[in-house]
């Protein structure tokens, strides 16, 4: 007997990272598909009742607040990159991390800040009432800081740093010798940055700029200061007020429907048009030389979002805190620790998670395992509290399961083995987190040719050593920017926590609320720095790692 | 294909690694319910709450652990089902409290000093919820711009004499709401939704803000009447940089020559799922008796719902008044209408003059 050939299968078998990837997603889109479950069954309808009052006016709102704070943040980000990968100008090296701090601030608090520092009984107005002898509001015109333009500019000074860093870690990370070649080819140096940069880049912008787009479609502390009606703000009333539970839900997917429609435009301009580095000739960027005037104005350039989106944030946070220093003791140190332990542990699970999905999808090109990793990390786009109560609807149901069947078997109760636990609220975060996370796994690998994986199959690696030793070392920055954003963003999260969490547990974020939602600022003030001095470090670890990503760099 | 596995297979030990990190966290924070314990969901805020908790704590030895969240905390309960750990709810809104009632997450409790201490009015005929505190929703009016007698009605603030001289908060907030609920519930939904298109069209400027900021705002000149909760007022008063704002405005309580001002009650129930029956009802027992009742009048400045106990020196300061004695359920019922009368007259959309 002969043993028969191997035959050549034109199927593929499920390779394990695609049974991982796809694990991993489905349990990440439960609480997705548990708000879909409830949007689709209500229990009374209240759709009809939205679609002919309010909703246009949420849509409308949502498209300029987005559409507004996209564009700034498009801008200032890719720019204020731009100028401090490739150009020397007074103050550069300390723009190139201090531009990211804005990061660490919730936006809250900076809508708060400028509300006290803007509004009519605030100092700025003050000043000019006194300077120029008006003595009420019709004597003069100002800008009403609590209105959309408003909201606009506060959430674009604290989101550009996504688009910020995701542009530069692509610039940094990119050759120069492309770039040369391109100016040799003819083109100047702003067809340079538009034709070859740019679009090189442009995975890595589109990634900061949907994440930016995301935070500001759930935004709810600045709306809902600023009383502007976004689509979320209508989720909350229509909960709150209306006590529907199945509205919330609806207007939920319609925010859901914008990201994947965006997602979709996008994917639809590259149409398939895929641009990798050719070359893995690295050297010492050549930094364009700023002298004179252009340098100084790239130093306002980068100075302005900095200055305004930390420093006179954290002005305010320092005075406040010196006038109510009391507000550190108590059990704030076990806030501090409660806050830390949970970020870094999401951060670590999302990056996981991530990885695996991106990496799944890398591997295998497959469709399924791509859409199952963009659709889990859809829960990004919905506001905490609904993406809160579908982690709670799977959670609970899977603990009575089985406290069901261990009375009907061994007549014991369980009980509610993970509901109100840390591992419900764990893995709240990682849903509602795992975007940043995949999106910086995602546009890390994108910038790797896939000649390099073609090269190390053929040397006789599999995938995941492939990984550990020619991916890992490659996409060191985008990992560590995916745990970082994910620490920093889990530092400040709110709404999940309040509803997730275990008894008498508290996290900064929700000792900061308590108080700044009844306008005690003062009080919130001690927690809302801690805050942003724990977000900072990461932020600047961060930083030295990206100027650090580059190989070849001796600076 | 080995290799495969292999890596596979590193990554999902090292995630089962990190999920047993995670849980042996769980295992500290989460603390298992024992005898002499009670769970407590609250809407309330902390700082409020709290230290009326600990007193309970000194002198019963119960101890209560608290999850304090605004929203969600219903769908929790829901969700929970009869493995719930929660034994006490205490919301800020009788709303809330109907909404966990026909919820079916409540059950009646019988006891003589819940029903000795709370009048009839302020607690469900069934003993599912039972109200606590009492606050009134009262006219704010500048003391310079506004004379004493230009202003007595809810109904007068659609008055055309006010144009341009209105403040609100958010008309979706839940305090509005049960407001102009109670005005629905008082004078049908047709002459309501006159009334509110009417107060939006005097509206200063567009609603934003709580109610502390609409005393900033008359303070500051930017209007001359505006609705809030009588608490805030005593609140404003014993904050040296609120101060100026408080005494800026004079309270005036609505309608006290017909069918009264509107109050509303923060409350608490005993879940259906309770484990701790016994000590969640000498919870709210002890919420409903004297000397809570004094902590919550002191503290916070909202009125006892318990008969012959002292209001805190500064409303008591405001003299009596009168409230609209309508049953809360029905005023409550009518807050999904209110909801939508808000949404069909675009009062948040207002911009001002």
């Amino acid at each position: 007997m002969q043993a028969a050939p191997p035959v050549r299968r034109h199927w593929r078998r499920p390779d394990g990272w695609s049974v991982a990837a796809l694990a991993a997603a489905m349990a990440v889109a439960a609480p997705l598909l548990a708000v879909l479950w409830l949007a689709l069954f209500p229990a009374d309808d209240i759709w009809s009742h939205l679609a002919t009052t309010v909703l246009p006016g949420y849509v409308r709102t949502t498209l300029a607040l987005m559409a507004g704070v996209a564009a700034a943040t498009l801008v200032g980000g890719v720019g204020t990159a731009w100028l401090v990968t490739m150009c020397r100008f007074p103050g550069r090296r300390v723009f190139e991390w201090a531009l990211l701090l804005p990061l660490a601030v919730p936006a809250y608090v900076v809508a708060y800040v400028y509300t006290d520092v803007l509004e009519y009984g605030g100092p700025v107005q003050g000043l000019l009432r006194e300077l120029f002898g008006w003595s009420s509001r019709r004597d003069y015109w100002f800008p009403q800081i609590r209105s959309l333009p408003g909201a606009v500019a506060m959430l674009s000074l604290v989101l550009y740093p996504y688009v910020y860093l995701l542009a530069r870690a692509a610039f940094v990370e990119q050759s120069v010798c492309v770039l040369e070649v391109s100016r040799t080819l003819g083109r100047g140096p702003w067809g340079s940055f538009y034709q070859v940069a740019l679009p090189l880049a442009r995975p890595a912008i589109v990634v900061g700029v949907s994440l930016v787009m995301m935070e500001a479609l759930n935004d709810f502390g600045t709306v809902q200061h600023f009383a502007v009606a976004t689509l979320t703000a209508g989720v909350y009333d229509v909960w709150m007020q209306m006590n529907s539970t199945a509205g919330a839900a609806q207007l939920s997917l319609v925010m859901l429907s914008f990201v994947l429609l965006l997602l979709g435009l996008e994917r639809f301009a590259r149409r398939g048009r895929r641009f990798h580095h050719t070359t893995g000739k690295w050297r010492r960027l050549p930094r364009y030389r700023l002298a004179g005037l252009r340098g100084w104005l790239a130093f306002a350039v980068c100075a302005l979002p900095t200055v305004l989106g930390f420093v006179l944030p954290m002005v305010v946070l320092v005075k406040y805190t010196l006038a109510a220093p009391s507000a550190f003791g108590g059990r704030f140190a076990e806030y501090l620790v409660n806050s830390l332990t949970l970020s870094a542990t999401a951060a670590i699970l999302a990056l996981a998670v991530g990885l695996t999905l991106a990496y799944a999808a890398r591997l295998n090109r497959s469709r399924l395992v791509a859409l199952a990793g963009r659709f889990s990390a859809t829960g990004y786009a919905l506001p905490g509290a609904v993406l809160a109560v579908g982690v709670v609807i799977p959670f609970a149901a899977l603990d009575n399961a089985l406290d069901h069947l261990m009375r009907q078997t061994f007549g014991i109760s369980t009980g509610l083995l993970l509901s109100g636990t840390l591992v419900a609220l764990t893995f709240g975060f990682v849903v509602r987190f795992l975007a940043l996370a995949l999106g910086s796994c995602e546009a890390g690998l994108a910038k790797v040719t896939p000649n390099m994986d073609g090269a190390a199959r053929s040397l006789g690696l599999g995938p995941g050593r492939m990984l550990l030793r020619v991916h890992l070392p490659v996409l060191r920055a985008s990992l560590l920017t995916a745990v970082m954003l994910v620490f920093v963003d889990g530092m400040k999260e709110l709404p999940m926590t309040v509803l997730l969490r275990p008894f008498n547990f508290d996290t900064l974020a929700t000792h900061v609320y308590q108080y700044a939602a009844h306008e005690q600022f003062e009080q919130a003030a001690a927690g809302a720095l801690a805050i942003v001095v724990f977000g900072m470090l990461p932020v600047i670890v961060l930083s030295r790692t990206l100027s650090g990503a580059r190989p070849g760099h001796d600076a | 294909m080995q290799p495969t596995l292999r890596s596979a297979r590193a990554a999902l030990v090292a995630a089962a690694a990190l999920f047993t990190v995670v849980a042996a966290d769980v295992g500290c924070a989460a603390p298992a319910p024992a005898a002499g314990e009670v769970n407590l969901y609250s809407f309330r805020q902390p700082q409020l709450i709290q230290p009326i908790l600990d007193r309970f704590t000194a002198e019963t030895g119960i101890k209560v652990n608290v999850v304090y969240a605004e929203k969600g905390l219903l769908e929790r309960l829901k969700a929970e089902g009869e493995n719930s750990p929660a034994d006490v709810v205490l919301t800020a809104d009788v709303g809330n409290l109907n909404d966990m009632v026909e919820a079916g997450v409540l059950q009646p409790v019988r006891s003589p000093a819940l029903e000795a201490n709370i009048p009839s009015q302020y607690r469900d005929p069934d003993g599912r919820w039972f109200g606590l505190t009492m606050r009134a929703r009262v006219i704010y009016a500048s003391r310079e711009r506004v004379k004493p007698e230009e202003i007595a009605r809810y109904e007068d603030l659609a008055d055309p004499r006010f144009h341009g001289r209105i403040c609100s908060r958010s008309g979706k907030h839940v305090y509005m709401i049960s407001l102009i609920a109670s005005v629905i519930a008082n004078d049908g939904e047709a002459a309501a939704e006159q009334w509110l298109q009417g107060v939006k069209a005097n509206l200063a400027r567009k609603p934003q803000g709580n109610d502390r900021s609409q005393a900033k705002a008359i303070a500051e000149g930017e209007c001359d009447v505006a609705l809030a909760n009588t608490y805030y007022y005593a609140a404003m008063m014993g904050n040296p940089e609120e101060r100026g704002w408080a005494e800026a405005v004079t309270l005036v309580f609505p309608n006290q020559a017909d069918r009264g001002a509107h109050v509303n009650v923060s409350g608490g129930a005993v879940t259906r799922a309770a484990k701790n029956r016994d000590n969640a009802v000498r919870l709210l027992e002890f919420l409903s008796g004297d000397e809570a009742q004094r902590l919550y009048a002191e503290q916070n400045h909202e009125y006892p719902v318990k008969p012959g106990v002292a209001t805190s020196p500064q409303v008591a300061a405001w003299g009596s008044f009168k409230a609209d004695t309508i049953q809360l359920v029905s005023v409550a019922q009518q807050r999904a209408a209110a909801t939508r009368l808000v949404d069909r007259v675009g009062f948040d959309e207002a911009g001002g003059s």
